[in-house]
C-alpha cells in the first residue's frame, strides 16, 4: 500500500494547515473509536496512536495510522464493514 | 508535481501483443526524439538501421536522437544511473523516459518505482501507461491470466494490434472484453493506420492543454456505466470475471479530509483489489474541481482544474475494482463523507 505524501497532505487550500490537521485528527478519532483507538497529534509533526491499556505508537502521517492500527487490534481495518459504517451513521446523527 | 520533472510512460501488454512494433514507431518519431527508452533486450526492438552511435554495452544514441538502454538487474538502479549520466552529460538530456516491461510483467510495481523511490519520485513524474493489446488474443488473456487483467486496468491508453488479423466481430469482441475492464479508456487500432505518438505519450492529466480533454474522456463513460458493472463470484478462475468497472456520482460536496481518509484506510485493506481510482471531486470550500487519479494502490498528488469541464458540478469517480461491489463503495464513501459534513455543519453553527 502506498499514496504519494503529497496526495493527503492537506494541501488543498480549503482550510489553514494547523486547522486542518486539528480537524483530520477529529474525523480520524471518530472511526478510530469503534476499534477503541486513539490519534492524537504529536507537535504539528507527527502523530500517536494509542489504545486503551496505553499502548502507544509514532505514525507519520495518515497513510501510517492504518498499518499500525491494524497491528494494535490484531485484525483488518475495513472501511466497508457494516458494523463500522452503522457507527458512523449513527455518529453522523448525533452530530 | 513540479512541470519540471521528467514525464515517465509504461508501454506494457501481454507477449506477443505487439510492443516492440509500437516502441519502432516512437522511436521514428521525430517529435520524441529527446525520449530516452529503457527496454530488456536490443535484439528484440531490431535498431540496428536506426543507430548513430553506441555510448556503451548498455546504452546506444540513435540517429532520431534517441537513447535507448537495456534494464540490467534493479529497474530502480537504471533510471536512476540514467538520470545520473544525464546530468553529468554523458548522454543527451532526455525530456521523456519510455520503459517498457516485460509480457509477463505486473505493471503496478514499475509504478510504484517511479512514484515511490525517493530520488526517482524527485526528478520524474508517471504519464501514460500504454497497453499494447491483441485483438486476437485478448478476451482469452483475459479469462486466463491475471498479469493481463492488470495490464488492462491501469491502462491510460490502449494500442489495439492485429486487428487486420481478425474477423470483425472478433474485434469487436476484443474491444468489449477490454472495456468492460476499463471503460474509459482512449482505445486506438494500430494496423490500419499510424499510430499517433503525442495521443499515446504526451496527452495526459498534467499537461496543461490536455488535462480538460483527458478528464472529459473520463466522464464519457459515466451515462453509460451500467453495461460494464460485472456480476460476481460467477467463475472465480475466471481472472476478468472478478473485475468491476463502475462509475460513482455524489451529489453532495466531498470533503476532501473524509475522502483521503476513507481512500487510504481502503487502500491499505483492499489495496490490491483497487486496480483503478480516476474523477473529478467537488471538494467543499473549492470551487473548481479536484482531480483524483490512483492507479493500482499509488494516489496521485491531486490536480486542480480551473474551470468544470461541462455544467454537471456533481462529483463523479471512477473505480475499477477485484471482488468489491459498487454498492459497498458507495455506502462506505458516503458514509465516511455524511459524517465529515455533519461534523462541519456542526461546528460552524457552533
Amino acid at each position: 500500500m502506498s499514496a504519494s505524501p503529497e496526495a493527503f497532505g492537506g494541501r488543498q487550500g480549503v482550510m489553514p494547515r494547523r486547522q486542518e490537521r486539528f480537524y483530520r485528527v477529529k474525523l480520524v478519532n471518530e472511526i478510530l473509536k469503534s476499534f477503541a483507538l486513539r490519534l492524537d497529534d504529536w507537535q504539528g509533526q507527527s502523530f500517536i496512536l494509542s489504545n486503551r491499556t496505553g499502548k502507544t505508537e509514532i505514525v507519520d502521517d495518515l497513510m501510517a495510522v492504518w498499518p499500525a492500527a491494524e497491528k494494535m487490534i490484531g485484525r483488518q481495518l475495513d472501511p466497508m464493514d457494516p458494523a463500522l459504517l452503522a457507527h458512523l451513521r449513527q455518529q453522523t446523527m448525533g452530530h | 508535481m513540479e512541470l519540471s520533472h521528467i514525464p515517465v510512460n509504461i508501454i506494457t501488454g501481454f507477449l506477443g501483443s505487439g510492443k516492440t512494433t509500437l516502441l519502432q514507431c516512437l522511436l521514428n518519431s521525430d517529435e520524441f526524439a529527446d525520449t530516452a527508452v529503457l527496454i530488456n533486450e536490443f535484439g528484440e526492438v531490431g535498431l540496428d538501421h536506426h543507430l548513430l552511435e553506441k555510448i556503451d554495452e548498455n546504452t546506444l544514441l540513435l540517429q532520431s536522437g534517441c537513447i535507448c538502454c537495456t534494464i540490467r538487474g534493479d529497474l530502480k538502479d537504471a533510471i536512476r544511473d540514467l538520470y545520473s549520466r544525464r546530468e553529468r552529460g554523458e548522454i543527451p538530456a532526455f525530456r521523456r523516459l519510455v520503459i517498457e516491461t516485460t509480457g509477463l510483467a505486473d505493471p503496478a510495481p514499475i509504478l510504484a518505482t517511479i512514484t515511490s523511490e525517493p530520488v526517482i519520485r524527485h526528478h520524474f513524474r508517471l504519464g501514460n501507461v500504454i497497453t499494447t493489446v491483441d485483438a486476437v488474443n485478448v478476451a482469452m488473456q483475459l479469462r486466463r491470466q491475471p498479469e493481463s487483467v492488470k495490464q488492462v486496468a491501469v491502462a491510460d491508453r490502449i494500442v489495439l494490434t492485429k486487428t487486420d488479423l481478425a474477423e470483425p466481430d472478433v474485434v469487436v469482441a476484443a474491444e468489449d472484453a477490454v472495456r468492460r475492464i476499463n471503460p474509459a479508456v482512449p482505445l486506438v487500432e494500430s494496423a490500419n493506420a499510424p499510430v499517433d505518438p503525442s495521443l499515446l505519450l504526451a496527452h495526459d492529466i498534467h499537461d496543461d492543454s490536455h488535462k480538460s480533454a483527458e478528464v472529459a474522456h473520463w466522464l464519457e463513460v459515466i451515462p453509460q456505466d451500467a453495461p460494464h458493472e460485472r456480476a460476481h463470484h460467477h467463475d472465480v478462475n475466471r481472472h476478468d470475471a472478478r473485475i468491476a468497472a463502475f462509475a460513482l456520482v455524489f451529489e453532495r460536496p466531498m470533503d476532501w479530509t473524509a475522502f483521503g481518509i476513507w481512500l487510504t484506510m481502503l487502500l491499505q485493506s483492499r489495496g490490491e483489489d483497487v486496480l483503478r481510482v480516476k474523477g473529478i471531486l467537488n471538494v467543499t470550500g473549492v470551487a473548481t474541481p479536484v482531480v483524483i487519479h490512483g492507479v493500482q494502490h499509488i494516489v496521485h498528488p491531486p490536480v486542480h482544474m480551473k474551470a468544470w469541464p461541462d455544467g454537471d458540478r456533481r462529483s463523479r469517480v471512477i473505480f475499477i475494482v477485484r471482488d468489491i461491489t459498487k454498492t459497498e463503495i458507495e455506502q462506505s464513501l458516503s458514509a465516511f463523507n455524511d459524517l465529515a459534513l455533519a461534523m462541519s455543519s456542526a461546528s460552524d453553527a457552533a
